[in-house]
Order: C-alpha cells, then structure tokens, then sequence
C-alpha cells in the first residue's frame, strides 16, 4: 500500500490519473454515455438533481454511478491511506453559493472544466472557448488568492459529518437500484420519487456496474494523486508549480488517442453532441464557472474527492451544485444544443458580480 | 540569533498554506521557517514547493494527523 501511496503522491500520481480518466472517459461514452461525455461532473450532477425532481427537464435525468463511485471511491482511499479526516466550519455558506454558481456558468457551456478537456479531446472546437474562459476565470480568481482572499479555517469535527455524503451517496444508490420499481399515474407518466429519462442524453449512459466500477477507481486514484482540472491552471500560475497541470495534459492526450482509436474523433464546430456554438457564451459561462471554482479551492471533481475524505465544506459545495443545477434547469438558465437558455447570459453577468463580490470581501476573520 | 518566521496554515484549503510558505520564503531569503499544517494534502504541498526552492525540510508528524515543518536555508 505504501508504495501505491508514494507514487501516488509523486508528480507522477496525477500522470496517472490523468492517463486513467483520459482513457476510461471516451470507453463510457463507447460503452453507452452521452458523446463527448465520459466523465462530466457538472452533467451528471444535473442529471441526478432531475433524477430526483429537482428540475424536470425530461430529457437529463438519470442518477449517474459515476458521481456515487467518485465519492466512494476517495472514501475507500482516504481509509486506506489514513486520511479521512472529517472536518468543516470554512464559510459552509459561501461554499455553497459558489457551488450554484459554478453550476450556472458550466451549464452555460454545457460541461465542467473535466468536459471541456474532454470535448477538445473529442474534436469539439467550441471546447476551445470553454478552455479560454475557464483560464480567465481561474486568473481572475488568483488575483483575490494574492489579494488577501480567504473563506477562513476549517475545525476538525465529529466522524459522523463526515459520514454524510458517503451515506447520501450509498442511498442513490440503492434509489438507482430500485427506481424502475417505482409508478406512474393513469396517464403512465413518471410519478416520481425518482425520474428517469427515456429519451435525450439522460438516457444515455453505460451499464450501472461498468460506470460504478470506473468512478469508484477514479475516485480512489485522484483522491490520493489530488487531481483537480482547476488546481492545475491556478497551481502552474500561482506557484509555478505543473504537477497537477501534467495530469490534465496527460488526460487531454490519452482522451484525443482513445477516440481517434474508438472512432469518437469528430473534429469542428458543428453538430458536437451536447454542445451549442455561441463563442461568446461559451467562453463567458466558463469564466464564471472558473472563478467560482477557484474561489471554492478546486474543480467539482476534487469537491467529491474532498467530500469522501470526509470534508464537509466540500461537501456543501457538492449541494450547492445539486441545487444550481435543479434552479438552471428549472429557470431555463442552461443551455442547449440550439444555444444559450433565455435566462443564461443575464445569470452569467449575475453571478460574475456575486463572486467578484465574494472574492473582494471574504478575508480571514481576525480572532 | 536568526529570525524564525512561523506560517500558521492549519485549517486552510488550497492553494492557501502553499502560498502563504512560499511568500515566507521569499521574504525571508535565508534562514527558518516553520509551518504548521494539519491536512496530508497541505503537508505535500507545502515540502514539495520549499523542497523545489532549495530548502532542506524536516517534518515532524502529530499522532492526530497536524504536522511542523521545519525549513532552513
């Protein structure tokens, strides 16, 4: 186990990841997910937020293994490398604005930081001005990191908080497991608790035992490699630090030579699957999503990985994509193929001023 | 007697605990530092960052997971 550890922790940790995610992304989207999207953190938080009812866009809700595995999987990692370490009281609330607002932006482009590298990868162009925001974005947020921005100390807490988002994660699970069980009503649509898509890219997806078994090893890889899509542009700026940065390269490299081997390789503008071509909001959605994701201290896949190491902070910030993601889809803030949704850029503009706000004003409380 | 600057980054997130080392270092150009960390992730980070800046670190590790680092140049 130590010497997993020890390679893990080296700068060849988030290498590995990287290859891993890279690799394994493009074989989901061969083995049933939606196109260009393998691994999309925000995408399947949507869908498990419409799975639940929080949005019923019927065409994105599914309740994704992927998520459950990643949360699992950095649990079972953080135990095996003595690193669960249940902790929070870090700003819970500002974690979890943030987390909406990230929400907002990615949906505005339709993917996070991990689906943007993923959709280059896969040929996509727009991704391009997804990639370009989302680099603005984390800039603008280092400059509040160098100005004295702070959400303040977390505290070591109970084992039990910790607990939680394991356990939430064990129960969509099981809801994942005995959704086909529940009804309809006389008309035969869905009657909920649960909803699932049977059309659209919430229809989409791998056998739950092949998604499962993928998240959870990439949850147990990147918990201890510390993978973080945005760590990395911000770490290689702010500390002149690549480590990290070396792990998005190698995802973006393995992802490209997978599809060109799978035939997932589709290069233009054009027709990509979930994606629309509005250079504009493509690239305003990312920034957002980019300095919302620097102001929480990492990319959505690293606060699942910090969630299953039992940090509560993160884990309020997982809700607050839950809840972004019920309200864009709710409020028609997302976008969809044919383009942004009515509501997207004015919420783009909003929470640009919400987190330029937080940015200029959260500082270590003096004690 | 050398100074000793003492960086207290128990508690915060990233990049924190390795930002406010390397400014510490910076100031200080020569000499000890300390900090004080109590996340694994902090710790990497904060003797990866110094390790990279040609300083020799010593960590001495807490039975509840914090840690000193000592770092001298």
């Amino acid at each position: 186990m130590s010497v997993i550890s020890r390679f893990l922790s080296s700068r060849w940790g988030p290498v590995l990841t990287g290859v891993v995610i890279g690799v394994l992304a493009p074989l989901l989207v061969f083995w049933g997910n939606p196109g260009n999207m393998g691994v999309c953190v925000v995408c399947f938080t949507r869908d498990i937020a419409g799975a639940l009812g929080l949005h019923r866009a019927g065409v994105v809700q599914y309740i994704r293994p992927e998520i459950i595995g990643f949360v699992l999987g950095a649990m079972v990692s953080a135990f095996a490398f003595k690193e669960f370490r249940p902790r929070t009281g870090s700003s819970p609330l500002v974690r979890f604005l943030v987390g909406m607002f990230a929400v907002f932006g990615a949906l505005v482009f339709l993917g996070c930081p991990w689906r943007a590298y993923l959709r280059l990868a896969g040929g996509d162009w727009n991704a391009v001005f997804g990639i370009l925001g989302l680099i603005v974005g984390i800039g603008i947020g280092i400059v509040f990191l160098r100005t004295g921005y702070s959400l303040g100390r977390s505290r070591p807490a109970p084992k039990a908080l910790g607990w939680v988002m394991p356990v939430i994660m064990v129960i969509l699970l099981v809801l994942l497991l005995v959704a086909p069980q529940f009804g309809r009503d006389a008309e035969g649509n869905p009657a909920g608790p649960i909803f699932f898509s049977t059309s659209g890219p919430g229809s989409q997806h791998a056998p739950i035992i092949v998604s499962l078994v993928v998240g959870l090893f990439i949850g147990f890889l990147a918990q201890r490699s510390r993978f973080c899509t945005v760590g990395a542009v911000r770490d290689a700026v702010l500390l002149r630090d690549g480590r990290l940065l070396y792990g998005v390269l190698a995802l973006i490299v393995a992802a490209f030579i997978t599809n060109l081997i799978l035939g997932q390789f589709h290069p233009g503008f054009e027709k990509q699957p979930v994606a629309h071509t509005n250079m504009l909001w493509n690239f305003a959605g990312m920034v957002l999503a980019g300095l919302a994701f620097t102001l929480a201290g990492g990319c959505p896949g690293r606060q699942l990985f910090l969630a299953g190491e039992g940090d509560g902070d993160a884990a309020m910030f997982v809700c607050g994509m839950l809840t972004g993601a019920g309200i864009a889809h709710t409020y028609n803030m997302a976008s969809s193929p044919s383009g942004p949704g009515i509501y997207g850029p004015m919420i783009v503009i909003a929470g640009l001023i919400i987190c330029i706000i937080i940015g200029l004003t959260m500082r270590e409380a003096k004690t | 007697m050398t100074e000793v600057i003492t960086v207290d980054a128990r508690g915060l997130s990233c990049p924190q605990p390795a930002m406010m080392t390397r400014q510490a270092l910076q100031k200080l150009g020569k000499g000890t530092v300390e900090v004080l960390v109590d996340s694994p992730t902090a710790k990497e980070n904060v003797t990866r960052l110094a390790k990279n800046a040609g300083w020799t670190v010593t960590v001495e590790d807490s039975p509840d997971g914090s840690a000193r680092i000592v770092l001298r140049k």
